[in-house]
Formats: C-alpha cells, sequence, structure tokens
C-alpha cells in the first residue's frame, strides 16, 4: 500500500499544504494542535474538498482538482476512527460493528469477519450492550472494529486516545498496537503526543503549522520533532529478566539498557522512548553512580534553545539517535562540540510504561 | 347516534389516514431537503409549504379548486388519464386536509432531522454507506419521534379541517361530509343540537386518544433510549 498526498488547502486564516507518501504500517501525523492534522485525515477521509491537491491510494486517484476527480467518503473504502467515537446510538455493539459490511464488497482490504475482529479487540462480551452504556476505551474499541469491519484499504484514526484518560489510554493502546502489526491494514495516525506516536509509528510526519517539516522513519524523525517533550527513540528487544531486583534488560543497537520489570516475553520487541531532559552527559564513564545506563556515543549535533540558557544535544550511539538536554553551560564546561565522543547516563527509575 | 353520524365519523377517519399516510413521505423528503439540503431557492420551497399555515383555509380550498376541479387542465389530465377524480369526492377532502396538515407535519420533522448529530452521518459515509442509505439506516432511525409527532399533528389537523375541505369539496353527506363539516350542518338545522353535542364529544375523544397514543409512542421511544443509557 502506499498513499500519496500533494494538497493545499485554503482555510480563513489558514494555509495547509502538506506533500507525502507513506509506506506500509502505522504513519504519525505528528504536530500541535492546530498545526492541521485532523484537517488533512479529513481531506483523506474525504470529508473535506482540498483547494487544490491529489490524494491516491495505490495510484487510484481519490481526489484530483486538475481533473475534476473527487471520490466520495463512501466510495473510498477509506475507515475512519474518530476521536469522539461516533458510535450509533439507536444500534447495539454488534450492529454497530456489522453497520459497514451492509455496503462493504469484500473483493481487497482487510479480510476480517466479526469472530476475528471481536477476539482482536477483545469486545466479545460488549455485543449485545449500546453505545451509551460502554466506557470511553470500550467505545475507541468497538469505533476501531467497525472501521475494520467495512474493509477499508486504509485506516485513518484522528486522536483516537485524545478524550481519554490515563488508564484508559493504557488500556487501549495494546490493541492499536496488536492492530498495526496483525490487521493488515495501513494506519495514518493522529497524535500530538510524543509518547504515542513513539510507541506507536513505524514513519512520522510532522506537521507545523500547515506545513510539512519532515518526513521519515520514527527513530529518525521523532528526534527532531519540536516539542517540549523532545526525546530519543530507540527500538530494542527483550534480552532477559532480572528477578532479583525486578528489572528487565533490554538489548538495542545503543547498548544495554535496564528498565523496570516488563511483563513481555524475552525476545520480545519492545521500544523505548528516552526524554531528553532524563539523559545526562559525561566525558568519561561515571564510576559509583547509581544510574545504570551508561551508553557510550558521539555527539552529532547541538541545537541551542530560542532563548540560549539549555541545549539539545544530539547523540549517535551505535547509530541509534539519543537526545539529551543539558544547560548551556554545561555545554560550556565540558566543551560540548559535535564530534566529541561521550557517555549518555540514564536512571532506570526515569522510563514509564507508556 | 344515528347512521348519519357514525358515516361522518368513520368518513373523517378515512380522510385523516389517507392525508397523513399520503402527505408522510413527501414530508419527510421535504423536511429532509429543508434541513439537509443546500440548494438555489430553498427559501421559496420553505415559504411555500409553510402557506397553508396562514393562508385562510377558505383561501387554499380555493386553490385546491381553481387547481384540481373537475374542468381546470389538471383535474382533467388526472381524470382522464389516472382515474382520479379529487372534486366533490372523499379524495378531495383527504387532498385539502392533507395540504393543511402538511406544514406541521414538514416543521417536526424538520426539527428533529436538524437535532440528529452530522458527525454520525459522517461516520456512517465513511463506512460505505450513501446518503440515501444514510438517510435510511441513521438519520430517519434518530428522528423518529419527530415523525411520529408530525404524523399525529397532521391527523389531527385532518380530522379538524373545514375550512379548505368544504369550499374544495363541499359538504355531500357520505362522500365528503367529515365531521367538522357535520357538525356545521347540525348547528343550521331546528332540533341539531344534540347530535351536535355527540359529534363534538367524540371529536374531543378522537383528539385526545392522538394526543394519549403520541405520547405514549414518544414514551416508548424515550424509554429504550434512556435504557440504553
Amino acid at each position: 500500500m502506499s498513499l500519496d498526498v500533494d494538497v493545499d488547502h485554503v482555510r480563513e486564516h489558514f494555509r495547509l499544504t502538506a506533500r507525502f507518501s507513506s509506506a506500509p504500517g502505522l504513519t504519525a501525523l505528528f504536530g500541535r494542535s492546530g498545526s492541521g492534522k485532523s484537517t488533512l485525515v479529513d481531506i483523506i477521509g474525504g470529508l473535506v474538498r482540498p483547494t487544490r491537491g491529489r490524494v491516491a491510494i495505490d495510484g487510484q486517484v481519490l481526489v484530483d482538482t486538475e481533473r475534476g476527480v473527487f471520490v466520495p467518503k463512501h466510495r473510498r473504502r477509506v475507515g475512519y476512527v474518530f476521536q469522539d467515537s461516533r458510535l450509533f446510538p439507536h444500534l447495539s455493539v454488534r450492529n454497530n460493528l456489522l453497520y459497514g459490511r451492509w455496503f462493504a464488497r469484500p473483493d481487497g482490504g482487510a479480510s476480517s469477519d466479526l469472530a476475528s475482529v471481536v477476539k482482536l479487540l477483545d469486545i466479545g462480551p460488549l455485543l449485545d450492550r449500546r453505545p451509551d452504556s460502554l466506557s470511553g476505551g470500550e467505545k475507541q474499541r468497538v469505533a476501531i472494529g467497525r472501521a475494520l469491519l467495512a474493509h477499508p484499504r486504509l485506516l485513518l484514526m484522528d486522536e483516537p486516545l485524545a478524550s481519554l484518560d490515563e488508564a484508559r489510554r493504557a488500556e487501549v493502546l495494546p490493541y492499536i498496537e496488536r492492530l498495526r502489526d496483525d490487521a493488515g491494514v495501513p494506519v495514518v495516525y493522529v497524535s500530538h503526543s510524543v509518547a504515542e506516536v513513539a510507541r506507536l509509528a513505524t514513519t512520522v510526519v510532522i506537521l507545523t503549522e500547515g506545513k510539512v517539516t519532515a518526513v521519515g522513519p520514527v527513530l529518525d524523525i521523532l528526534p527532531l520533532a519540536d516539542t517540549g517533550d523532545a526525546g530519543g527513540v530507540l527500538d530494542a528487544t527483550v534480552a532477559r529478566h532480572d528477578e532479583a531486583f525486578q528489572l528487565t534488560v533490554l538489548a538495542s543497537d545503543a547498548g544495554e539498557l535496564q528498565v523496570p520489570r516488563l511483563t513481555a516475553p524475552v525476545g520480545a520487541p519492545v521500544r523505548a522512548y528516552i526524554r531528553a531532559r532524563d539523559v545526562m552527559i559525561s566525558l568519561r564513564p561515571p564510576e559509583e553512580i547509581s544510574a545504570l545506563n551508561v551508553l557510550a556515543g558521539r555527539i552529532a549535533s547541538i541545537a541551542p534553545s530560542p532563548n540560549g540558557a539549555q541545549a539539545d544535544v544530539r547523540l549517535d550511539c551505535n547509530g541509534a539517535t539519543l537526545m539529551a538536554r543539558v544547560t548551556a553551560k554545561s555545554v560550556q564546561r565540558l566543551a560540548l562540540a559535535p564530534g566529541r565522543p561521550v557517555f549518555a547516563v540514564i536512571k532506570s527509575v526515569s522510563f514509564e510504561r507508556s | 347516534m344515528t347512521a348519519e353520524e357514525w358515516t361522518a365519523v368513520r368518513l373523517s377517519l378515512l380522510v385523516a389516514t389517507t392525508a397523513t399516510a399520503a402527505s408522510l413521505p413527501l414530508g419527510i423528503a421535504v423536511a429532509w431537503l429543508l434541513a439537509r439540503g443546500r440548494f438555489w431557492g430553498k427559501s421559496l420551497v420553505d415559504t411555500l409549504v409553510h402557506l397553508p399555515l396562514i393562508m385562510p383555509p377558505v383561501v387554499t380550498g380555493y386553490l385546491l379548486l381553481l387547481t384540481f376541479g373537475r374542468r381546470t387542465p389538471i383535474g382533467a389530465f388526472l381524470a382522464d388519464e389516472l382515474g382520479i377524480v379529487f372534486s366533490f369526492r372523499w379524495t378531495g377532502a383527504a387532498l385539502a386536509c392533507a395540504v393543511m396538515g402538511f406544514p406541521l407535519l414538514v416543521r417536526a420533522v424538520r426539527l428533529s432531522i436538524e437535532a440528529v448529530d452530522a458527525r454520525l452521518e459522517a461516520a456512517a459515509g465513511t463506512l460505505g454507506a450513501n446518503p440515501l442509505w444514510v438517510f435510511a439506516t441513521v438519520t430517519l432511525p434518530l428522528s423518529l419521534p419527530g415523525v411520529i409527532a408530525g404524523a399525529i399533528l397532521c391527523f389531527a389537523k385532518a380530522m379538524g379541517e373545514f375550512g379548505a375541505t368544504i369550499t374544495f369539496v363541499s359538504n355531500i353527506p357520505g362522500e365528503t361530509q367529515t365531521l367538522p363539516s357535520m357538525i356545521y350542518t347540525l348547528t343550521q338545522i331546528p332540533g341539531g343540537d344534540a347530535g351536535a353535542l355527540r359529534l363534538t364529544l367524540i371529536s374531543i375523544a378522537l383528539s385526545m386518544l392522538a394526543l394519549l397514543g403520541s405520547e405514549l409512542l414518544a414514551r416508548r421511544i424515550g424509554a429504550r433510549r434512556t435504557a440504553v443509557a
């Protein structure tokens, strides 16, 4: 599957210019609120007609303003999971799930039947309930199932977790991971949460004030994102569990990481998002220090903050990217400069399960 | 009660039921257009629909006579080609009642369609439903209370319609003499007071039944919705 987007959209005081192609897996549209993410998915889904441009899936044109093509949303086979789940209040959960099947042509797209979707999302016990009696997290799981059962070629998710509290979010996240890995539908996922994007995304498209500022694999792109909560992403596997100290050891390109005990089995892939402000920089390997993780690397670049008091140091640790936020004073004191070999120090307790 | 009075009651029920049933599909369609449509001349359609509500009923009846009378082009065409005759028939009474009840029906349905969350309709669209299916499976079920209210208003209006009916199809016993026309006739003849009173009571009873019925239906739908919540 490939999604090609090249559109301009003008709306009163806002101008959206976006051009990107997405690969299979989960593509995150990432940016602050008001950056045009939702408008962009609305254009892909057919809810908004762009002022100018072209959208195509696998070469099949959905919108082409120059040739006057506009495929209406009900013929696009593009699923949409909304922030406010939008379940039909007059139908049971089962009939909500089956709604799209009345119209779906089962050729191509995700070939999912009710049983497998119910199993994927664990919504069996909810089937005979009414939408209004579900919790926020349950509603979103049903909404995801409903979109899947319409056999979409592409699934759009517009901040599906934004209206949920922390606990509900943690409840739904694993299902989105399963969806990404098992359902075989490419997903375009809108979010303004770095943690969500770090955990879920294969590819990231960063939007800033209506413009695409970066596109690429999450490991390379997320460290560049201009957020208050910058950080680096490491792909790792569970190497072993240290039961005595309730720790899990992860193996990554950058080296071994010790984190609080995970439930994932040995060998399972996990992704660690390391916030820049949790990383210290040392010129020599520190000794007699409480932090358990010390990774060797080299400074790739140093970006001062707008007011000059802090700097985000980008580290290349054996090919993996880490970010460290330090004061301008530390930069000067340690004479940090691109190319200099350093050690990144990360406390194990700074890791949180997301 | 006399046989004549019974005939008038039965005729009124037939006329009102026919008028409501005939205007319901068109009324829902027009309400949908007015609620969700964006087209040129929308306010003109809106005005036309509401005209019978504000015009004197006699004027509406006379306009119907001018349009559907046996000698008018439309009346002649309907009679010769389709075998439908309105003038001085009970069908004409039903037409007059349908026209008079139409604005009430459209108003109620339109308001309830406007209250349906358009975001649900958009969601149905992304699931593959074309606009007609979206209407049938989402908009209409969700606006059902308004449709029922509109239908009952239309029925009640039809049961009580007098001015337009008597102007268009006159007051022929057994054919166009509905309940109100019969009450009017009885008040015009000596010794008709008792009959007029009986029919008045029946009229009141029927109105109350209709109201009660609508209340019960609304409550049942409401209960189903709240059981959900």
